[in-house]
Formats: C-alpha cells, structure tokens, sequence
C-alpha cells in the first residue's frame, strides 16, 4: 500500500511539473502585460514532440539517442526521493539527500556528454559553460543541504522534515541562510533568469538551450519535462524542507489531500515570486555567474557557522 | 542548551545577529559606493531593531533613546551626508574592483570561525546563550577591519569604521542589556564628530591627490621623482 502510493506520488510529481511550468509562464506574461498562453500549453507542446520523428545527427553516436531516456529516469528517481504530499513513504528511505544530489550531476553528466557527442560549436560551448556553473553550484547546494542535516541531525529528507516539523516555529538563522542558498542555487541550477534564460535562443548567452540545440522530437520532449521536473523538485525542497507545515504525516486519504492541496499552494506561491524576480532582474554576464555563485556558497557557509555559533551551544 | 529550547526573544535576537553578520558580509563584497552606504544604513536599521527588541522584553526604558540614536544618527544622518558627499564627487558610478573578491570573502568566514574560536572559553563558562552573540559582534568588528584593508576607497573606509562601531553597539546591547546612559551618548556625538571630521577630510584628499583612492597616497612625496 504505501508502495503504492509511493509511486502514486512520483507519478503526480511527473505529471504536474508541465503544469508548474505554464503557470510560471502565465505569471511572468501577466506581469510583463503579454498574453498568457493557456496553463495546459506544456502539455500540448510535449505532446506535439513526441508526435514527431526526431531527427538525429549521422554522427551522433549511441550516447545520443539514450541520453534523454538516461536523463529522465535519473530526474524521476531523484523525484522519488523528495517527499511531495507525505512523509515516510517506504521510497524516501532508501536514499538521501547525498544521493539526490548524486542524481542530480548524474543527469548533468548525461547531458552535457550529449551536448559534446554531436560535435557541433554550442553544444561543445553550452556543456562547458553547464560544468563550470555545476561545479560552483554543487558545493553551494550541499553545504546548504548540510546545513538542514545538521540540525535534524540526519541525511534523509523526510526524518529531517518531521524534524522540522515537531519542533515547531522556531527561528532559525541558520536556515534564513540555508534558504537563501538553495534559492540562488536552485536558480543557478535550473537556468532561471539571472543566470540563463529558458527562453532564448541567443548564442552568446544561453546555457541549457545550447547543449539540447540538436535534439528534436520525443527525445526533446524528454528532456524538457525532465528539466520541468527538476524545476519542480528544487520547488518542492525548498517548499517543504523550510516550510513543512500541511504535508502528511499519516497516510489518510484526508491528509493526502490536504498535503496536496499545501504543496500546490506553496509551489504556487514560489512560482509567482520566482516570475516577478524574473521579470525584476536582467541576465547577468557569464563570468559573472561564479561570483553570484560564490555569494551562494558564502551563505551556505555562513548558514554552517551560524548553526555552529548559535545554535548548537553546549 | 540548544535553540529550540530558548524563549522567542532569544531565537529573534540570535536572528538579528546572524542577519548583522550577513549585512558585514554583504558590505565586504560591495563594488559600488551608494550601495555600500545602502547595506550600511541597513545594517544600523537591523541595530535599531534589535535595541527595541531587547528594550520591549527586558523593560529597559533607555534602550529605546539607544534605539533612537541609532535610528537617526547611523540609519539616516551618516547615510545621507555620505551619499551626499559621493554624489558631490561624481564616485557614484566608479566601480572599486577588490582584488581578489571570492578570497576576501573567504577571509571574512574565516574571521568569524576565529572569533568564535577565540570566544569560545567564555562561551563555555557562562550560562547564557547569549555570550554566543559576542561572537557575531567581535566577527563583525573584525570584518569592518577587513573591509578597510580590502577597499582602497576612503568613503568605504569611513564605513568599515563605522561598522566596526556597529558591532560594538551590538555586543553592548546584547552582553550587558546596554550601556550607562552617558556612555552611550559620548559614543553617539564622537560618530557623529567623527563623520563630520571624515567629510572635510574627504575634501582635503580629494583636493591633494584629486582621488579618493588612498593606495595613491604611497606616491607622495616631499621631492619631485
């Protein structure tokens, strides 16, 4: 049964990330007086690629055409780990945050191998800028991580979130910091705006865009709605490891919704605020990122000392 | 005792300290001038905040005159006669390239692992949480000092001073719930004099060297080279 609904759970993370993604959209349109396209749009997008036969370079070799599968089964098995409506579900304690980050460069891995294989100028370029930018991020986001770890005392995501969660509303400043290192990570990592830009298709400056350039057909719609969800699952850690409160600590249906229903609420929310910091803020320059990046390490260290200093006296 | 088991006013007062920190932080990294005064006056607004915290749970009247001061001299009066003087000079849009940006931040986190190191003794023996502040204060006195070697622009040195007071405000508020009225007051006038004194020197070193960049100070000298 909570196998079930373990996997239930990974399936609503899959099939609601397309939807996260239009709202952002239909947010970022309003704010910058567009016309939202309707919120079911990525879904009609996805479904239109994996329609089309996908047109595959005659260099490309093997690594290529598996990527996007490889891709996206890492990002759902990392989705499997992040609990979304429920607590101590039987999948969440196998693994831990260390492995969902090691989920994570594994995808980036993929990725950016198959932005190389093809042997094109902006896929060599975009894999590149991808590993340089990870490189920085990753430490960011485990000290980040380590710092919540610390203070619940444990690796795994959801002992740590009912950790949280029993202790009640007690501030903390190690985790303002760990917070706002997650934020600028998890911006960092999912090509957000001050870093990369979703959008274009501008040569100098994108990022994620350059390295899937030669991909087409299903295998693009793969890794869209694996970098959908993604997006998500940064959403959702942020969402539920600082502000638990409404997921489900018993698997009754009527706390299952109501988990549901606190989850959309709060993605919801962290959509809005991540479209008007969007549309706030212009892109910054490339050799910029490592110094916005660094900012995010400093934080995630001062989070650590914080906690050290603070909070665990003795 | 851990944080969970500290009463509200404790955990707020604990937060106000790591966000202080942070604002230290956030000046030491800053390129531009305008912005550092920003994260300055910001920092003494987080001051003021914290002085009314402590004054309205300790039932500490005076802390509020503190507060006021605080409020008035280091969030607006310095604040604004900076930002005049540096628009007066057209520095508003220089941009201070710090040497090595990444590693004098790195410094500055390792000041604070110091200072705690350094506190830690006292952190043991005493019975309250609070002598943990001490140590937010002192790393904040120590990275106004850094942020004075780092920069090589007068104004941000007239800052890191400025914040080097700042952290001792804050140990004062937090380790001793305030200092004597008169204390207070003397310390509040000599920031004051000393901000009044630091803008005409301003003026003079503008007028020797036409720059405020104080490594140009070195090529003084008596004879012509």
């Amino acid at each position: 049964m909570t196998w079930l609904l373990a996997i239930f759970q990974t399936l609503l993370f899959v099939a609601l990330a397309p939807l996260l993604a239009g709202w952002l959209k239909w947010c970022k349109c309003h704010l910058q007086n567009r016309q939202a396209p309707s919120l079911l749009q990525p879904y009609r997008d996805l479904l239109k690629l994996t329609r089309k036969q996908p047109v595959v370079a005659e260099h490309a070799s093997w690594i290529f055409t598996r990527a996007p599968y490889i891709i996206f089964s890492a990002i759902v098995l990392a989705a499997s780990i992040v609990p979304l409506i429920a607590v101590d579900l039987p999948t969440a304690a196998i693994a831990d945050v260390i492995v969902l980050v090691g989920f994570f460069a594994f995808a980036r891995f993929f990725l950016a191998l198959a932005g190389l294989d093809i042997g094109t100028a902006f896929g060599g370029m975009g894999s590149s800028r991808e590993m340089t930018i990870s490189s920085i991020a990753e430490p960011a986001m485990l000290m980040a991580i380590f710092t919540l770890t610390m203070t619940a005392s444990t690796t795994n995501l959801s002992f740590a979130i009912v950790h949280v969660l029993n202790e009640g509303l007690v501030l903390r400043p190690s985790f303002v910091f760990a917070l706002f290192a997650l934020m600028l990570v998890a911006i960092a990592e999912t090509g957000r705006i001050p870093v990369d830009n979703p959008d274009t298709h501008l040569e100098l400056t994108m990022i994620h865009e350059a390295m899937i350039l030669e991909y087409s057909g299903r295998h693009l719609a793969l890794i869209e709605w694996a970098s959908q969800v993604k997006l998500m699952l940064y959403g959702v850690l942020i969402a539920n490891i600082f502000f638990p409160w409404g997921i489900a600590q018993s698997f009754s249906v009527q706390a299952l919704a109501y988990g549901l229903l606190a989850i959309i609420g709060k993605l919801a929310l962290l959509a809005i605020l991540l479209s008007i910091s969007e549309t706030l803020l212009a892109k910054m320059r490339l050799f910029r990122v490592q110094e916005y990046l660094s900012f995010a390490y400093l934080l995630g260290l001062l989070g650590m000392l914080s906690h050290i200093i603070l909070e665990a006296s003795r | 005792m851990n944080i969970e088991q500290q009463d509200f006013y404790t955990q707020a007062i604990l937060s106000m300290a790591a966000l202080i920190g942070l604002a230290s932080f956030l000046m030491l990294g800053q390129g531009r001038l305008l912005r550092l005064i920003f994260v300055f006056a910001l920092q003494g607004l987080l001051l003021t905040l914290t002085a009314a915290l402590s004054a309205y749970s300790l039932n500490n009247h005076h802390l509020y005159i503190s507060a006021g001061l605080t409020l008035v001299l280091k969030v607006m009066f310095i604040p604004w006669m900076l930002r005049r003087q540096v628009l007066a000079m057209h520095m508003n849009r220089d941009v201070e390239a710090l040497e090595n940006k990444t590693l004098v931040m790195l410094g500055g986190a390792s000041l604070m692992v110091f200072s705690y190191y350094v506190l830690h003794p006292i952190v043991q023996s005493s019975s309250t949480i609070m002598v943990n502040a001490l140590a937010v204060s002192l790393s904040i006195v120590l990275l106004g000092m850094l942020l004075m070697i780092s920069h090589r622009q007068a104004v941000a040195h007239v800052v890191g001073f400025m914040s080097i007071e700042n952290g001792l405000f804050f140990a004062a508020i937090v380790a001793t719930n305030g200092m004597p009225m008169v204390v207070e007051l003397g310390i509040a006038f000599d920031v004051l004099v000393a901000a009044v004194l630091f803008g005409i020197f301003f003026f003079h070193i503008r007028t020797s060297i036409d720059s405020l960049d104080v490594d140009r100070l070195n090529r003084l000298n008596e004879v012509d080279q």
